[in-house]
């Protein structure tokens, strides 16, 4: 394989794997940002779950403008496209995430207006949880572009089955995450509310799973003849079945462990059935895929320098400040 | 509505109201690690409560800066995917640098030094403010480097309409990067040592806190008065640069219509476009070309040696850029007077340069934007510098009336996160230094106040 191909493989998957990043990190709080008001039954237990992500929400979402920067300097094309075609779909993701950016600071001081913000924090967590789904969606399933790889349909061509179901099997997926990683950081009753919500979302994700599978199959039957997907496939059952058992059994350090390998083998499964695209087009001529939306041998090669520099450092010290913060989160102190 | 002029206007609303963030991080994250120095250093509490009062004030404006930034990541692709497509091979990887580098290690650290005082060592806790005010600059350079490649791009050649890359240190430190980021820094270091200056001598003058408040006002003074005199520096370096590698630039700055040797420096005027005339033009003459080469002989291009399609507007650039270079010799004065008091001892009894303080704190927000608009508008017609012109950098499926909506959107959530974001900051002064600095910090037992130790 030439060099410049196989750069354009190793950043196919290196996109994933950031965006697979955003999705398990970024995720616990994204889930947890809409399940709050269901799980917390009172100001303390509130305080409690705000607390538990405080810390840390803001390093989880650097995992998104990571993978946007990737995606923009490894394959600008994809970039592009995406983000103009989808205007307004990704606009609603971007106004809600600067409004759940500002919540969480704003409302542990605002006092009066804490509820404002609060409700702020919990539909700007909803919005992308569900949007990022369906943009997913629409990239795989295939949306009309021209020759000069511009998007030609609208904000209600987004809206078909196959993106709806991806919707919300990642909606529930964030959700599983949220609440895993709330049964984590709890105790008493809140922790029993946050590990049935795990449960009820393990189950969410796999019905998720099965109506994906089934619009995969009725949409791009070709994608079912490859044998990784399979796999992958089989290691999102693996995953959710050793979750649930270890819900069951109250471990919930195994049960966050295995909702994340639940996520990373969703993320690995979606690789497997698009590659070697990245926006499949209606017309499958003018697809864009890792070949024609890439960026020169050079930029790739020097952005792989970049994130094999990089990352390991920020794998390191992203571990440092979780055990920093380890442990039930509290109440004690003023703060949310 | 025209969609260049729509986007135009939605790029700078979003960066502009990002662009008062990022530098008072800079100069508050500073201030921050200097005052933990000291505590480390002496052990004494009454450093480590002031820095813990800057802290809370960090927290609010940081994430200010995240929730602002997230859109102006996603912005090229939103709203100049042609500029995406033609750039982007140079163009993104510095992004993509910035957060790897420089955006982690800021976050994750920021999320210690908010809650992390008590889990960890003091040792360790100065660490994690060094590393949020190193990655900071780090950040600040990420995105100097990718601002400067528009304004002087290197490193690359055309390649079917595209540029690619050839030399990524070229690109990357291409002939404006290094004084842009120099002259930015100090920008942000004058931002955030006014911001906590104007807050201690707020305390001053009401008379609260005045040990902690007298303690802040010195350390954050310092700064100011480095970072206003070396901005002189700065400011000039960055000039020479635009008159040698952007003349047209340098031209509409300067509302120099003809080439001349012996250019005049104007003072104040009303640049004429139309009839390419300064109207009520004060010169000094021969300042300009002094100023270029140490020399008044030395030629400077005027307008006219550029087609008009190729010009950039005058009247903008030419007052902002003035009128910020106004606003650094007053920083520079203020400087000097504060210097003398200070050396005087005779700062916390001089009530009228405290007010004076803090009734400035606003002016290097508008410096900043000032320059800002100077850099970005006399780059125009350009997108980037003689490679790309902005009309055909714009997204060509997005009509104008999504790029309308968005901005409308965008228009009201930063007026609501403006107006939430400054009234937190304001609570947050007015509670003041004396506040136990105990939120957030889990240092305290539940409901508990500041050890004795910790009053003073």
């Amino acid at each position: 394989m030439e060099t410049w191909d196989l750069l354009r493989n190793v950043w196919f998957i290196l996109i994933g794997v950031l965006f697979a990043g955003y999705s398990i990190l970024d995720g616990f709080d994204l889930g947890l940002g809409v399940l709050w008001p269901f799980l917390a039954s009172n100001e303390d237990e509130k305080k409690i779950l705000f607390r538990s992500i405080g810390p840390v929400w803001d390093g989880n979402e650097v995992w998104l403008l990571t993978g946007g920067g990737a995606l923009f300097a490894a394959f600008p094309h994809a970039y592009a496209t995406v983000f103009s075609g989808f205007y307004l779909a990704l606009m609603l993701v971007l106004f809600a995430l600067i409004l759940r950016a500002v919540s969480l600071e704003f409302m542990s001081h605002a006092g009066t207006r804490k509820k404002i913000w609060e409700a702020a924090f919990a539909v700007g967590s909803f919005l992308p949880a569900l949007l990022f789904g369906v943009a997913l969606g629409n990239v795989v399933a295939g949306v009309p572009l021209d020759a000069r790889m511009e998007y030609t349909g609208n904000f209600f061509t987004l809206l078909r089955p196959l993106p709806l179901v991806f919707g919300l099997t990642g909606l529930a997926a964030f959700l599983l995450q949220g609440s895993a990683w709330a049964a984590l950081k709890t105790t008493g009753e809140l922790q029993a509310r946050a590990r049935r919500a795990a449960r009820t979302m393990t189950d969410a994700v796999g019905i998720g799973c099965l109506l994906s599978f089934a619009a995969v199959w009725l949409y791009l039957p070709e994608a079912l003849k490859r044998v990784p997907a399979w796999l992958c496939g089989a290691l999102v059952w693996l995953s959710l079945g050793l979750l649930a058992s270890s819900l069951n059994k109250g471990r919930d350090g195994r049960a966050f462990l295995f909702s994340s390998t639940a996520f990373l083998a969703l993320w690995g499964t979606v690789g497997a059935l698009h590659y070697p695209n990245f926006v499949r087009a209606a017309d499958p001529s003018l697809s864009l895929t890792i070949t024609n939306a890439s960026s020169s041998a050079l930029t790739l090669k020097v952005m792989l320098v970049i994130a094999l520099a990089g990352m390991p450092l920020v794998v390191a010290f992203t571990i440092y400040a979780y055990r920093v913060f380890r442990g039930k989160a509290g109440t004690a102190g003023p703060g949310y | 509505m025209n969609p260049v002029f729509l986007a135009r206007l939605q790029f700078g609303l979003t960066a502009g109201f990002h662009f008062l963030f990022p530098p008072t991080t800079l100069g508050l994250t500073l201030v921050i690690v200097i005052l933990e120095s000291l505590h480390l250093k002496t052990g004494r509490d009454v450093y480590r409560n002031v820095s813990a009062f800057l802290v809370r004030i960090l927290g609010v404006v940081f994430v200010m800066g995240v929730a602002t930034g997230i859109a102006l990541e996603f912005a090229f692709g939103n709203n100049w995917s042609a500029y995406s497509r033609t750039v982007g091979d140079i163009f993104g990887a510095p992004l993509a640098a910035e957060g790897i580098f420089a955006f982690f290690l800021e976050s994750v650290f920021l999320g210690v030094l908010l809650f992390g005082r008590g889990r960890i060592s003091r040792a360790k806790y100065w660490l994690s403010a060094f590393l949020v005010f190193f990655a900071s600059h780090l950040s600040g350079l990420w995105i100097i480097i990718a601002n400067s490649w528009m304004q002087t791009p290197a490193g690359f050649r055309m390649e079917a309409g595209r540029a690619v890359l050839t030399d990524f240190g070229r690109a990357a430190l291409n002939p404006s990067t290094v004084i842009r980021f120099v002259h930015t820094i100090l920008g942000g270091w004058i931002t955030g040592s006014l911001v906590a200056a104007g807050i201690a001598a707020w305390h001053l003058v009401k008379g609260r806190a005045r040990e902690k408040a007298g303690l802040l006002l010195k350390t954050s003074l310092a700064v100011f008065v480095v970072a206003a005199i070396f901005q002189l520096g700065s400011g000039h370096l960055h000039s020479v640069q635009v008159t040698r590698t952007q003349p047209e630039k340098m031209a509409a700055f300067e509302a120099l219509w003809k080439t001349q040797t012996g250019a005049p420096f104007t003072i104040f005027g009303i640049p004429d476009e139309k009839a390419e005339k300064t109207r009520l033009a004060v010169r000094v003459p021969g300042l300009l070309s002094f100023l270029a080469g140490f020399d008044t002989s030395t030629r400077i291009q005027g307008l006219n040696e550029f087609p008009k399609d190729a010009r950039p507007p005058v009247l903008l650039p030419f007052a902002s850029y003035h009128i910020m270079i106004l606003l650094g010799l007053v920083f520079i004065l203020a400087a000097v007077v504060g210097a003398a008091l200070a050396a005087r001892k005779r700062l916390a009894d001089a009530r009228w340069y405290l007010k004076l303080l803090v009734f400035f704190v606003p002016l290097p927000y508008l410096a900043n934007e000032l320059g800002w608009i100077s850099a970005e508008v006399g780059r125009q017609p350009w997108a980037v510098y003689r490679v790309l012109r902005t009309s055909d950098a714009v997204s060509p499926a997005v009509p104008g009336g999504n790029i309308l909506f968005s901005l409308i959107m965008f228009t009201l959530i930063y007026a609501l996160i403006a107006a939430a974001g400054i009234s937190i900051i304001l609570r947050l002064v007015r509670r003041g230094l004396d506040e136990p600095a105990t939120e957030k910090e889990g240092q305290s037992p539940p409901g508990g106040t500041v050890p004795s130790r910790g009053g003073n």
